[in-house]
């Protein structure tokens, strides 16, 4: 197996429970290197709960993930991205008194490395690496289809431009994995088309691999390779997006039984 | 909406103001002592204007509001204990400056006193130090345990340290643990004054500040030169990658996480290094007014530090400083000058009885007419390249497609 091929993230018998509700019901899941993966189902299927075990929001109750070859599972939050997990939040968590190009370098933190004495004397080598630091911040705003309105606080931004923000600040930390988390949530057709073609771009040209939450099946289908759906916290099927379009169990999900036969 | 160039100039002028507002407060710090006098002797005002060893308290207790900033400030951690970190502070000198540990004579670059007085003397410049360090190691061990809690549970377990700090230090001498660290309940004092030695008094400066005539000015000038390390210290973090991971973690800590941010490294130093500044003050006031004493280290500091901050502007420097020199000032002087004024007057009302009452007027009317402190923090763009970034970092065929955006927005 090379670096190229085989899985990124292997998930083993993934559990979590919340006291009695069973939020993530053992779900083996893998993602392929270089992928477009979805995770689709109804709400509550345990979806973002999912997410967060992957991020080290919420540790397993038992279970697995290994990513990139490590196990990250008992890891904090902060070791995962810099392992390079990066992610998205359902409801955008930005920064909001910080400006746009300010939200992006927190997302470089991990991968900077100026010390406390260096900072205070402001050392040339400290320099240069907040001078780099912000010229990338900045490429990757404008790479994001944010071109300007960089100085402007994060809070200010039209809804848009938040969420691409926060894939901006995701990228910054240097992700070998993206994870988003219903990315086109309130967006209108035309935005949802060029954020769909944006995902595609960001993973060919970066050689990332795309995780995402998405309830607009058009998205779904579109943008990914292999689609997984939940349902009450247990993945009820996998496959191309053609396969589980047609999985019984997925419309019965979706529309209730009984569907199917009609 | 101005344009790009514009932006950039108003911006350029306002950092330039800035820096010329900096530099003709440094000035008029400096020479505060030689204008005391006159200043002194103007009418209706000159009677409020404080004593240059007023001054020294006022600039000292500011010194500790801005280390206080960091962690409130920046980092957004309710610290209702920081008077710990005074103490610490205070004690340092009391152990490395004075005749606390007369088990031991030693002395290196101890000035004012006889070489043989027994204790431990060093040179309390190298004290500053020391007690600055020391106390960012209490700043970590009161950290680790307590930052991992949030909001509201941090405060009470911060206040449960500014407690702790002062009955410790009230019982740990030779009856309470059996081996005198602190004293007990009299406190350490003398403790050494600073000065510049032999070496000074050949160029014509002060051996020992506390046995010169311009006592109170040397003390003041100091006291100016911590300050001023210290805001400049403090500003060029908060500028800084550590800077933006606090007021990452302030405006959302889950989020500032997921983004890579270690969460207790951060909060940790945010702790050692506002802890560092308060025992650099601490230990500059003990040496300045001789002594280290158990009653000075109450909750009341902290409050009061607290309100300093929140008077201000939380995480605004320059509102930090403002609401610190407000705050002590009324504390040292103004409020008996107010009251006997007002005893002049003819009336029976002694302000200096309702202090905290006072303070807590203060901050309840600052709380519904200017939430944000007297200087809000300006949240600033970070701009390495000195304002000439500003041009749009675009070609015009990407902007083209961009209908849905003014151009004159940038």
């Amino acid at each position: 197996m090379t670096e190229q091929d085989g899985n990124l993230v292997e998930v083993t018998d993934l559990r979590k429970e919340f006291g009695g509700l069973v939020a993530t019901n053992d779900v083996d899941f893998t993602i392929p290197r270089g992928a477009i993966v979805a995770l689709i189902g109804p709400n509550g299927a345990g979806k973002t709960t999912f997410f967060n075990m992957l991020t080290g929001v919420y540790k397993p109750t038992s279970g697995s993930i290994v990513f990139d070859g490590v196990e990250v599972s008992d890891l904090p939050p902060h070791a995962i991205t810099a392992l390079g997990i990066g992610r998205t939040f359902q409801n955008i968590r930005l920064f909001p008194h910080m400006t746009a190009v300010e939200n992006v370098l927190v997302g470089m933190h991990c991968r900077l490395h100026s010390g406390i004495i260096g900072s205070i004397l402001r050392t040339p080598k400290v320099r240069q690496e907040e001078r780099e630091a912000v010229d990338r911040a900045r490429e990757l705003l404008v790479y994001s289809g944010l071109p300007r309105r960089h100085r402007e606080r994060a809070a200010s931004l039209p809804y848009g431009d938040q969420r691409r923000l926060e894939v901006a600040r995701a990228l910054a930390t240097d992700p070998k994995l993206l994870l988003l988390d219903e990315p086109t949530a309130g967006m209108n057709p035309q935005e949802t088309a060029d954020f769909t073609a944006f995902v595609s771009r960001v993973r060919d040209e970066r050689g990332l691999t795309v995780l995402l939450i998405e309830h607009d099946m058009k998205v779904v289908m579109g943008v990914s390779e292999r689609v997984t759906v939940l349902e009450y916290g247990a993945k009820i099927a996998e496959g191309t997006p053609h396969e589980v379009q047609r999985d019984e169990r997925v419309i019965e999900a979706y529309l209730g039984k009984g569907a199917t036969t009609e | 909406m101005t344009t790009a160039a514009d932006r950039a100039r108003t911006w350029v002028s306002g950092r330039d103001r800035s820096l010329w507002v900096a530099a003709g407060l440094i000035v008029l710090a400096v020479l505060y002592p030689s204008l005391v006098e006159s200043l002194q002797d103007l009418p209706l005002i000159g009677d409020f204007v404080p004593s240059v060893s007023g001054m020294v308290v006022m600039l000292a207790f500011t010194t500790m509001a801005i280390g206080l900033n960091v962690v409130v400030g920046y980092a957004g951690l309710l610290d209702l204990g920081y008077v710990a970190f005074y103490a610490a502070g205070a004690y340092t000198a009391g152990w490395f400056a004075s005749q606390q540990f007369d088990q031991w004579t030693f002395h290196f670059g101890s000035v004012g006193i006889v070489k043989s007085l027994p204790g431990i003397h060093l040179s309390v410049w190298l004290v500053l130090l020391i007690a600055g360090l020391f106390t960012l190691v209490v700043g970590i061990l009161i950290g680790l345990p307590t930052l991992r809690l949030r909001g509201d549970y941090l405060a009470i377990v911060t206040l449960g340290f500014g407690e702790i700090v002062p009955q410790f230090v009230r019982n740990a001498d030779e009856e309470g643990i059996g081996f005198d660290l602190t004293h007990g309940a009299f406190g350490i004092a003398p403790i050494d004054s600073l000065g510049f030695g032999s070496l000074g008094e050949r160029l014509g400066l002060p051996e020992s500040f506390q046995t010169s005539t311009d006592r109170a000015k040397w003390f003041y000038l100091t006291a100016v030169l911590i300050l001023l390390i210290t805001v400049f210290c403090s500003v060029r973090l908060r500028d800084s990658r550590l800077g933006r991971a606090w007021i990452a973690i302030r405006e959302d800590e889950t989020a500032a996480a997921a983004m890579g941010v270690p969460l207790m490294r951060t909060k940790t130093w945010s702790y050692a290094i506002g802890a560092f500044f308060g025992g650099v003050a601490g230990a500059f006031y003990s040496s300045f007014r001789s002594g280290a004493f158990p009653a000075d280290f109450y909750f009341n500091i902290s409050v009061f530090l607290l309100c300093m901050v929140i008077l201000g502007g939380m995480g605004s420097v320059w509102g930090v400083i403002l609401g610190g020199m407000l705050l002590a000032y009324l504390n040292v002087e103004g409020l008996s000058t107010i009251g006997a004024k007002i005893q002049d007057a003819g009336l029976d009302f002694d302000p200096t009885k309702y202090q905290f009452g006072i303070y807590g007027l203060i901050i309840v009317a600052m709380m519904l007419f200017r939430p944000t402190g007297l200087i809000p923090e300006r949240r600033h763009a970070i701009e390495l390249e000195e304002g000439v970034h500003d041009t749009p970092f675009y070609d015009v065929t990407t902007e083209a497609t961009l209908t849905d955006r003014d151009p004159s927005d940038d």
